[in-house]
């Protein structure tokens, strides 16, 4: 039973609460798979998307996860709101809540805004990514997608996160997650993008492709941010390419029925190439569908605590 | 405190009858389905579905149907109930669904079960098979197919308890502390 008003972390959840949130996910599957893939039990309840940093893929995965709840949904985008006339972010936030919102799915630059807003708001608050905290969605639907094919154990997996751990949220929530479920979690990438300290989350770390890839039963690939290039991280795109990119040859260390993961959007023939990335080990197309079912779980089991 | 209202043998015998009725009632097993309501239902679904097939020699198809995302309670309840697996493996448009569960009660849940199940497909038609008929119906809704009917107060539960969750067949009447959990299955 989950007893929480707001989602804002997987750090915050017990495993009893990860595992009650994909068992429920499964169920909101067999929906989505049906000709009406919609269902009654949230009617009458009202989800703002309160989003201060860009996205499609995650604003428009809650969107349908709502509406196939029977919410209404509000998209409230920054750049037209009043925020940009310097309204503080508790006061937005209240006024979103005076509308009438239920739920409120918030992302932001800053690490901790949803656990601040948590605090002062009676709706639930379900962080869709803060800063370089964490983006629990994310991770719960992967782990979800990895039981989905390798069975509903995953204690026994050697899971390998590859790319720029220091600046992921969905790293540091995959890391939560994972190793809270029992897998054995390894992260590679440039020694400036993996911070040594995270060996206390009980991982591994590796700095070559070659080494770290051997024998890995899943994948999870990340983005490297643009942004980040020319700032002293890692030397250029192609430099990366050539060291951490995931072609067939490194991908061929791994198990034979590997997965492969990705959280998109994906940066082709820099973390990761084509061939892989549309092949037969690619579960990037299911993540996207598995993530709706998960968004689902969580709304409809934060709709039943009381308070 | 509780009382025995039905043996294992009551059970077996008040489960044959009615697959017999179900057959008389449908002229035989011509587009004919079985649905349990998660989960008892799905128990009683099965074991019916054996009977008329040891009867009439035919196959007939069993899913199950999970009602937690139809309930008209979810705003009042003090926790969201558990969501299950709906699994009909075949198209339901234009069959007969006799729909099954173990104890009808308000109709409330027989009320979600028929708009979970007007969301898979179009049946022909759904009939109601329940093994225990305890009365104090909310809603205008009346079984087909009855094993048993037992006059109750609202005070009272009554547990169906089943070989496949491990327990001796029998049905329990029980006097409830609390009148909100009632009928909570």
């Amino acid at each position: 039973m989950l007893n929480k008003k707001d989602l804002l972390g997987i750090k915050e959840l017990s495993v009893e609460e990860i595992n009650l949130i994909l068992d429920t996910a499964a169920g909101f599957k067999d929906v989505l798979g049906r000709d009406i893939k919609k269902v009654p039990a949230l009617r009458g309840k009202t989800t703002v998307n309160l989003f201060f940093e860009p996205s499609t893929r995650t604003r428009t995965s809650f969107e349908v996860a709502a509406k196939r709840l029977s919410t209404d949904v509000i998209n409230f985008s920054v750049p037209t709101s009043s925020v940009v006339k310097g309204e503080s972010l508790i006061d937005t936030a209240l006024t979103v809540q005076a509308l009438g919102a239920d739920f409120i799915i918030i992302r932001h630059a800053s690490s901790g805004v949803p656990h601040l807003l948590a605090k002062h708001l009676n709706a639930s608050v379900i962080n869709a990514g803060d800063g370089t905290n964490e983006h629990p969605t994310q991770a719960l639907l992967d782990a979800f997608t990895i039981q989905e094919k390798k069975g509903k154990e995953i204690a026994s997996l050697e899971i390998a996160i590859v790319g720029d751990i220091m600046h992921s949220r969905v790293a540091k929530s995959n890391i939560y997650c994972l190793t809270a479920l029992g897998a054995r979690v390894r992260l590679i990438g440039p020694p400036t993008l993996i911070p040594e300290n995270l060996k206390a989350m009980g991982v591994s770390i590796f700095h070559s492709m070659e080494d770290g890839l051997r024998d890995v039963d899943v994948l999870i690939m990340l983005r490297i941010q643009m942004e980040r290039q020319g700032k002293g991280f890692f030397p250029s795109t192609e430099e990366y390419f050539k060291n951490w990119g995931l072609t067939p040859e490194r991908l061929s260390l791994a198990k034979e029925d590997v997965i492969v993961m990705h959280p998109g959007p994906m940066n082709r023939g820099i973390e990761i190439v084509s061939e892989i990335a549309d092949g037969p080990r690619s579960v990037i197309l299911e993540q996207v569908t598995n993530g709706i079912a998960v968004r689902m779980s969580v709304m409809y089991l934060l709709a039943g605590v009381k308070r | 405190m509780s009382k025995e209202l039905m043996n294992k043998k009551d059970i077996e015998r008040a489960l044959t009858r009615m697959a017999h009725e179900i057959i008389e009632k449908n002229k035989g097993t011509s587009r004919l389905c079985l649905i349990g309501i998660q989960r008892g239902g799905v128990y009683l679904a099965q074991r019916l579905a054996a009977k008329i097939q040891e009867i009439e020699r035919k196959e007939v198809p069993v899913g199950s149907l999970d009602i937690a995302l139809y309930r008209d309670d979810l705003n009042i309840r003090k926790q969201q109930p558990v969501v299950r697996r709906t699994e009909v493996p075949f198209e339901v448009n234009d069959l007969k669904i006799v729909l099954v569960d173990d104890v009808l009660f308000t109709g409330r849940s027989i009320r979600s079960a028929m708009d979970a199940l007007i969301d898979i497909g179009r049946p022909a038609s759904i009939q109601l098979a329940v093994l225990i008929d305890r009365g104090h119906r909310e809603l205008p809704i009346k079984a087909d197919f009855v094993g048993k009917n037992i006059p109750t107060s609202l005070s009272e539960t009554v547990e169906v308890q089943m070989e496949e969750e491990g327990l001796e067949d029998g049905v329990m009447l029980r006097k409830s502390k609390s009148v909100e959990d009632n009928g909570a299955e």
